[in-house]
């Protein structure tokens, strides 16, 4: 045990050449909860008056979507891991309880450290400056008001919103959509990470700042110990990771090499 | 099929074991209470600086923009004093009527807003809740703080108002500090057990409006609940007095004002104050750590 503990932060395996693992989900079933989904009849006072009187169990406002139904995987320090799978197949929810930031609804999820999930969907405050924005950002994110100054105009640099004037202290709300996906990518990109999570970061900003995001997160992987990327771009996974995990509705239909999992994945979607 | 695609090296254990074995940790699992606090407090900066944004931000769109952080409470007051005051003529019983009603406004508009605010906590956060990691109370206390700044707006005006209209200026007045103290309390407690509640509840943002109307009338804010002991059981006015909104205001009035009427002696309505301010701040608080894995699934 001690010896495990002693290894260097940066070994992939242990002294008698084990891997070591950074990420485990064991079975796990992860169930949403979607309120006011149901719609026409169903949706009118009087039905929901005769749900009340008739006892009935189950309300038709509240929908449960199994998104990910019975998932294990073992992940090793050292490795990037691409997750392909179609719309909807629940990759996006997967990362966000392996961040911790879903619970699991059967099964468990053991991390090493706190995953971070890096995400351009980070809801931050359209009503204030980007500059605002920056700040609450990584205070969020737990840095410390020295540590924000000082990487608050790297993140605006790194961002480019500042390209065309001084768009960093206007609302962001002005901002078009992809400016708001470019400045949320490089907040959460700020911080380094011991396991890193990217969902679909890399399809953000134009062909300039996604070369630009595709070096930082080189950068940040050599310094996590794993990184899950989720990504529609069969090229980026083949670029960047060299295991692939396959989800179709919630299920794993493949686990392996990239190169054979991709090549799979995209007989299956050619065949559909 | 799927299970067996992942090669073990540690092959004989159950994943639970190896990650026993080499010291992973679950992921989201509930922090314990003297962790959480520890954790709430290393955000605290990111607690302030969300609270202080709120506020900037609440008025940004009007053209009037912060002038709104005052004019919001004063129309309000003139509403009321308009209609209670002029038109009903509530005032008969009570001395310097429009001060005693600026007053109770004002406090109850702190609980209400906390209340109101709290109930929504999780469930209009949950896109922030999905997708950074922080102590989920964060949330909760800033409302409070936000609404806690509108407070101090307000006090500022009342002081205004009560000078105007010819309170003396005496040493009683540093106790609105204290009471501002324990409603604070208070209100981070309402707030996060409402935030809990409102989390599982959805109903529960709809009912809101009636129940704080409800407890508005029952505080005293536009008129003495002195009023109350004639028509209601005993048992009922002593729930009446007891009410936490209406110890707080008292406790401003009596501060701020030379001969508010009080409905029990001050030491009584300070340690009644003291044991709301605990027994809610404290309850609430565990009562939202309790759930603390719970709130990203909405």
């Amino acid at each position: 045990m001690a010896d495990l503990n002693a290894m260097p932060a940066d070994a992939t395996t242990t002294a008698v050449g084990e891997r070591i693992p950074t990420v485990i989900v064991d079975d796990v079933h992860l169930i949403y909860r979607v309120y006011g989904a149901s719609s026409g009849a169903a949706a009118s006072p009087v039905a929901a008056l005769k749900r009340i009187v008739t006892r009935e169990k189950s309300r038709p406002t509240l929908r449960e979507v199994h998104a990910v139904k019975g998932v294990s995987f073992t992940a090793y320090r050292g490795e990037a891991i691409g997750l392909i799978g179609s719309n909807g197949s629940g990759k996006s929810t997967l990362l966000r309880a392996v961040a911790g930031l879903m619970p699991a609804t059967r099964g468990a999820i053991y991390t090493q450290g706190q995953p971070s999930l890096l995400g351009v969907n980070a809801a931050l405050l359209g009503d204030l400056s980007g500059e605002r924005n920056v700040t609450l950002g990584c205070l969020a994110m737990g840095m410390t008001p020295e540590q924000v100054r000082k990487v608050a105009p790297e993140i605006i640099d790194f961002s480019g919103i500042n390209e065309r004037g001084d768009f960093a202290s206007l609302p962001m709300r002005t901002y078009s959509s992809g400016m708001q996906a470019r400045l949320r990518f490089s907040i959460s990109a700020a911080k380094k990470h011991d396991v890193l999570l990217i969902d679909e970061a890399l399809a953000t900003g134009d062909t300039r700042f996604r070369r630009r995001s595709e070096q930082r997160i080189r950068q940040l992987r050599a310094d996590a110990g794993t990184v899950f990327l989720v990504s529609h771009s069969i090229g980026t996974i083949r670029d960047t990771c060299e295991r692939s995990i396959w989800l179709e509705s919630g299920v794993i239909r493949m686990d392996g090499p990239t190169d054979e999992v991709t090549k799979a994945y995209e007989d299956y979607m050619a065949r559909r | 099929m799927a299970n067996t695609a992942v090669a073990d090296a540690d092959s004989g254990l159950t994943r639970a074991q190896l990650a026993a074995r080499y010291g992973l940790s679950v992921a989201g699992a509930r922090p314990t209470l003297a962790a959480y606090v520890r954790q709430l407090w290393a955000y605290r900066h990111f607690i302030s600086a969300y609270a202080h944004a709120k506020v900037t931000a609440s008025f940004s769109q009007a053209r009037l923009g912060q002038l709104w952080q005052v004019l919001t409470p004063l129309t309000n007051a003139a509403v009321y004093f308009l209609i209670f005051g002029v038109i009903l003529n509530t005032s008969g019983e009570v001395e310097n009527f429009i001060a005693y009603l600026c007053v109770g406004l004002f406090v109850f508009t702190f609980t209400q807003s906390v209340a109101l605010g709290g109930v929504q906590a999780i469930t209009s956060h949950l896109g922030l809740i999905r997708a950074l990691h922080f102590p989920r109370a964060a949330l909760p206390f800033a409302i409070t703080l936000t609404q806690f700044r509108h407070l101090v707006t307000a006090i500022v005006v009342l002081v205004a108002i009560v000078l105007v209209t010819g309170e003396p200026i005496t040493l009683e007045w540093l106790l609105v500090l204290p009471a501002m103290l324990l409603q604070t309390v208070f209100n981070v407690g309402l707030a996060l057990a409402l935030a809990r509640a409102g989390s599982k509840m959805t109903d529960l943002k709809q009912v809101m409006p009636f129940v704080m109307r409800t407890w508005m009338y029952g505080s005293g804010v536009l008129y003495s609940v002195q009023n109350f002991a004639k028509h209601l059981p005993t048992w009922a006015a002593t729930l009446v007095e007891l009410n936490p909104l209406l110890i707080y205001i008292e406790l401003f009035r009596h501060a701020l004002m030379e001969n508010a009427p009080l409905t029990s002696a001050a030491p009584r309505l300070w340690l009644l104050a003291t044991v709301w301010a605990l027994l809610v701040g404290i309850g609430g608080f565990v009562y939202f750590w309790r759930g603390e894995k719970e709130y990203g699934r909405g």
